[in-house]
């Protein structure tokens, strides 16, 4: 390809991903509630509103808290199970891995639908807590295609030679698999952390009625009519995500979390 | 220490965690919904144990096979839009230096972690009348005056697009990243043009990346449950937003199922053409 050609092409693509991006930038700094680009005036007032109207600080808090508690126990669950199927020979044992990947090929609706009639049958719904185990669930499969990536890429002879030099299983895993394994599971979280601030759909059918996360806030919001803050917290989350990726790709290696390498082992 | 089949029933400890968490809450969530697709619904939103097939029955309707046929047709044009913007794309991107490639890859991730209500919300805002892009245009002196683009047909389409963009790239990266570059080389050194490379040795190299891709962006497609309903009028709804719309604003919680339900049958159905794809294409 020409370089002229390249550089027109992803000058397109890139104006085609940020331009929503830079209108929504551009009106969340509007000075008075007005839906105007480009902006009226200056304020950045409209960040201040996340954090001073209770309503959104509410919102984000539930968010936050959502996003923190279901990521960790979707690496609570995807841990144990991708460091089994790395250690041991249980053909059979690959079926949760199956079920694990299987909610996030799913259209989101199915498993929003499977909850709401899951939670509502066992007399739970509404409760806070259902929401983390829904996330928890949904966003599974990705820690455990970061850490079954992770464990691919342990070298074996290094737990070959722990294990000679007499090293029992708890002190292997603890001094040689953890640290090595440790850069899949920050991934692993990060990536689910990430998508449950996000998550609309499942987080609506459980706790819908009950509690409002940011994009059920904001969702809420759109029907009533129009404020600028959500337009300064869609600038919020855009940045968050970008920092939090940004931050795994400084520290980890993206490209071979994307699965660049995953040909080179073979 | 070498991979070794569990000993002890103490090996299989390990696995009790995360089995009885996945089956629990996901596989019993499951078969709660294939159960409810076939209970009776009763006014007022509840609905008893049953086994009947209304809620199934209700498909055979003209409405129903306009929506199934709607939410077809968009998501093969979602996805054949998005392969083909991304391919190039991808391409050029595997073909840069490393450092670039990050950052792209960053920004990509970024946005298709985005909620689909953000995406809506940007979208609507940038198709509106007040704050779109029709001002630019009009400050150009292209248009007379600002008007509203969504709701729209090409809204729906142009949001959807930008949200599954990002999921194509990140399918295809990994086969085009393994491809490899002495089959283009050979083809300039031979004499061809880069366009004629690319679309007589790298395009036919990846017939069935290709193929599998356009069935899970078609997929991913078919997912998408709030852009129709924002961008789009009543009649550009999809099957997930009907699903959605049953489920919360109209309690039919049977009908919501077996529409669910059908939703996953065709779902599953596509993932296995995309294995069979995958498996040809091993083969060739």
């Amino acid at each position: 390809m020409t370089s002229i050609f390249r550089k027109a092409y992803f000058f397109l693509i890139g104006l085609f991903l940020s331009l929503p991006l830079i209108v929504v930038a551009g009106v969340s700094v509007n000075q008075k509630q007005t839906l105007a680009f480009p902006p009226q005036g200056f304020s950045l007032s409209w960040y201040g509103e996340i954090f001073l109207n209770p309503e959104w600080r509410n919102a984000l808090f539930a968010s936050v808290t959502l996003a923190v508690l279901s990521a960790a126990l979707a690496v609570a669950i995807a841990l144990p199970l991708s460091w089994f199927l790395w250690r041991r020979i249980a053909p059979w044992a690959n079926i949760f891995q199956l079920l694990g990947v299987a909610p996030f090929t799913l259209p989101p609706v199915i498993t929003a639908l499977g909850m709401l009639t899951f939670w509502a049958t066992v007399g739970f719904y509404g409760q806070p807590w259902t929401a983390v185990v829904s996330h928890a669930i949904f966003f599974v499969t990705l820690p455990l295609v970061t850490l079954s990536l992770g464990f691919t890429s342990i070298d074996r002879s290094l737990v070959e030679a722990a294990s000679t030099m007499g090293a029992d299983e708890r002190t292997i895993f603890r001094t040689v698999v953890l640290p090595l394994i440790l850069p899949y599971i920050v991934s692993g979280y990060a990536f689910a952390f990430v998508l449950s601030l996000n998550e609309y759909i499942v987080a609506y059918m459980t706790v819908g009625f009950t509690v409002e996360t940011l994009p059920i806030k904001i969702f809420n919001a759109l029907r009533y009519g129009y404020t600028p803050t959500m337009a300064s917290v869609t600038v919020l989350f855009v940045t968050t995500a970008a920092v939090i990726f940004g931050l795994v790709a400084r520290f980890g290696d993206l490209p071979k979390l994307l699965g660049a390498m995953s040909s080179d082992g073979k | 220490m070498r991979r070794e089949p569990p000993q002890t029933l103490g090996d299989y400890l390990p696995l009790l965690f995360p089995a009885a968490m996945l089956t629990i809450f996901f596989v019993v969530p499951f078969g709660t919904m294939i159960a409810v697709s076939f209970f009776q619904r009763q006014q007022g939103g509840f609905y008893t144990p049953a086994f009947v097939f209304d809620n199934y029955a209700r498909f055979l309707s003209v409405f129903f096979g306009g929506v199934l046929g709607f939410s077809l047709m968009l998501a093969i044009i979602v996805a054949i839009c998005c392969v083909v913007l991304a391919l190039p794309f991808t391409y050029m991107l595997t073909r840069m230096a490393r450092k670039v490639q990050v950052v792209w890859l960053v920004a990509l991730l970024s946005i298709l972690s985005l909620s689909e209500v953000i995406i809506g919300f940007a979208w609507s805002t940038l198709f509106s009348r007040t704050a779109g892009i029709t001002n630019i245009l009009v400050a150009l002196g292209i248009m007379a005056e600002a008007k509203a683009l969504t709701p729209s047909f090409g809204a729906v389409l142009t949001g959807m697009v930008y949200q599954a963009f990002p999921y194509t790239v990140l399918v295809l990266f990994p086969a085009l990243v393994r491809l490899d570059p002495t089959l283009t080389e050979a083809a300039r050194t031979l004499g061809a043009s880069p366009l004629k490379a690319f679309f007589t040795v790298v395009v036919p190299a990846l017939r069935n990346t290709i193929t599998a891709t356009l069935i899970m962006v078609f997929i991913f497609a078919l997912g998408s449950y709030l852009l129709p309903q924002l961008l789009g009028r009543p009649q550009h709804w999809t099957l997930s937003v009907l699903i959605t719309d049953q489920a919360i604003y109209q309690s039919n919680m049977p009908f919501a199922a077996a529409m669910a339900v059908f939703l996953v049958l065709v779902t599953l159905g596509l993932v296995a053409l995309t294995v069979i794809a995958g498996r040809k294409g091993e083969a060739a």
